[in-house]
């Protein structure tokens, strides 16, 4: 869907970065000269060793990156939401406290218990955030970044704490929330195939600058073991270094 | 409209561990365990009050074996007895209510006084630079040691008994909240930027409740400082109140009056620390620790 925005509406920027710097010691800066557009509405994602500033890139856009210093030019949208590794909750405030956080108005908590319901957690208003499970308290914090109606949503490896089975249902959820609110997304991953599952545009992070990009044009669902899934997934994972799969090596004894 | 996912409950999910893998091998019938393994277990009933009635016990027996001389310390019957006497001839009534209004309003004072002078220091390095080194040097100075100056300036009446209490009572304080602000996890104060929180919403949903364990903390030995700076300032200088009349039965060796006066400070003092626990439970009951 987003794939068509391609060249047709490219005055639609949700981000803009042209020659982006940041680095927290002299001698290793950590992005150097990177440039990256996003559009309205599309969904990319971001791979990357780990230590390659993926993080580092993602604070940067949502205005976290104090104790970071660099140059360059950024324009985000004016309603940015952050969705983090750990769901950030307070302790002290209930579920729904929690998604209204700072919202003002009337309105605030039936849009709060709409978005409760919209991640499958309605009737869950009261708990304490100790009582959610992992992957519960990380559909709050989803419910809480998209009652804001954010129009870039920033979200730097949000299903990395959570296990495999709960991370393939919150691909779902993301994915089809992400149809109905149509906000710009960054989410930063490790995970291939997350990746490809999800955006509609891949884009690799290496030595301070975005490498290699790859546009995902599957149609309807995307199935890991279709060939053009597996295609996909060697030249990202190429990108990232790692040619030819990961060799397991017998030392000679 | 988009169908969304709406499965209740997680499969295996991170947050708790399954806790079966050493159970099936131990072949244990799989019911939730009633205790914790480690950790001090479930909460006794009323188990606070178990160490001060084993405390009387020991001193009603003592009292009755003859092995404790009454001219030392009163037997508890006696006490009674004598407490009852006081009270019925009225002499009693108006030194307690005097005693326990000098608490009440030294403790108020002291709390907001500490209490802001806490949220301005942790809130604003200015402030920390301006209050927090005062406190500290009030901190290393005894309420005895400041009595004679306190005596000089207000003189003997309420006025100074009260000051002497808000200094006992703001320095807890103080110290706890701020600590307790200061503590509170930096990525709490990164998510209410992201968020555009205002400074006000800020410190309502953030800080203040993030520092109300270590200001309940505080506020239970502010209590009891308030209790001890109360027997101070009512023994040296002054014409009533519970201390005043201990005062005067030391002078004419009335033992049980005297222990009348220190079992109603014990009892006051455990009373109203009893009530701020109570505040704890109910107010932290978010969180989950081993006092659970
Ligand atoms: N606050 C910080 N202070 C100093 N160095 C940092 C800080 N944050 C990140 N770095 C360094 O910057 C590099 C990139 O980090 P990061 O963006 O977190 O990587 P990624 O998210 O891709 O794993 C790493 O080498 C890391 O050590
Ligand atoms: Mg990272």
């Amino acid at each position: 869907m987003a794939t068509h925005a391609g060249g047709l509406t490219a005055t639609t920027a949700a981000v803009h970065i042209r020659d982006l710097h940041r680095s927290f010691t002299d001698e290793s800066p950590v992005l150097t000269g990177l440039d990256l557009d996003i559009e309205a509405g599309e969904f990319v994602a971001l791979l990357g060793r780990s230590g390659s500033g993926k993080s580092t890139l993602l604070r940067a856009l949502a205005g976290l990156d104090q104790d970071a210093f660099g140059t360059g030019e950024i324009t985000v949208p004016h309603q940015v939401s952050v969705v983090f590794q750990d769901s950030r909750l307070l302790p002290w405030q209930r579920v729904l406290s929690n998604v209204v956080l700072g919202l003002e108005g009337g309105g605030a908590k039936a849009r709060g218990k709409e978005a409760l319901a919209e991640v499958g957690l309605a009737g869950r208003e009261r708990a304490w955030p100790r009582e959610l499970s992992g992957g519960e308290q990380q559909r709050v914090a989803l419910a809480r970044s998209l009652v804001r109606e954010p129009e870039l949503l920033l979200a730097d490896e949000p299903f990395g704490a959570l296990d495999a089975l709960t991370r393939i249902k919150m691909h779902g959820l993301l994915r089809a929330l992400y149809e109905r609110h149509r906000p710009a997304v960054l989410l930063v991953t490790h995970d291939v195939d997350e990746a490809i599952v999800l955006a509609d545009r891949v884009l690799v992070l290496d030595a301070g600058k975005v490498a290699s990009e790859v546009r995902i044009e599957l149609e309807g669902h995307r199935d890991p073991s279709d060939p053009r899934f597996a295609a996909i997934r060697t030249e990202l994972l190429a990108a990232l270094g790692l040619a030819g799969g990961v060799e397991i090596t017998q030392e000679e004894s | 409209m988009t169908a969304v996912d709406t499965e209740t409950r997680e499969t295996g999910s991170g947050a708790s561990p399954p806790a079966s893998h050493d159970e099936a091998a131990s072949g244990r019938a799989s019911k939730p365990r009633g205790k914790r393994r480690l950790g001090p277990g479930k909460a006794i009933p009323f188990g606070y009050l178990v160490g001060p009635l084993l405390l009387l016990g020991i001193w009603a027996w003592g009292s009755a074996q003859g092995w404790i001389d009454p001219r030392i310390l009163s037997a508890p019957w006696t006490v009674a007895a004598t407490g009852w006497d006081l009270w019925e001839s009225g002499r009693l009534g108006p030194d307690l209510l005097v005693s326990a209004r000098r608490f009440a309003l030294g403790l108020t004072i002291g709390v907001l006084v500490g209490l802001v002078l806490a949220i301005a220091s942790g809130l604003s390095r200015w402030g920390e630079a301006i209050v927090d080194g005062p406190v500290q040097i009030k901190r290393s100075i005894p309420n005895l040691a400041l009595l004679p100056l306190l005596l000089l300036w207000f003189g003997i009446d309420e006025r100074m008994k009260i000051i002497t209490i808000v200094l006992g009572v703001l320095i807890p304080i103080y110290i706890h909240t701020h600590n307790g602000l200061r503590s509170i996890d930096g990525r709490y104060a990164e998510l209410a930027e992201t968020l555009r929180l205002s400074q006000g919403a800020f410190i309502g949903r953030v800080v203040l409740p993030g520092a109300l364990p270590g200001f309940l903390l505080g506020m239970r030995f502010a209590v009891t400082s308030s209790w001890l700076s109360l027997v101070v300032v009512e023994q040296v200088n002054a014409t009533s109140g519970i201390g005043y009349m201990m005062l005067l039965a030391g002078t004419y060796g009335q033992t049980d009056i005297i222990i009348v006066g220190l079992v109603l400070y014990a009892l006051l003092g455990l009373g109203s620390d009893t009530i701020v626990r109570l505040i704890q439970r109910r107010a932290l009951s978010w969180r989950r620790t081993l006092e659970d």
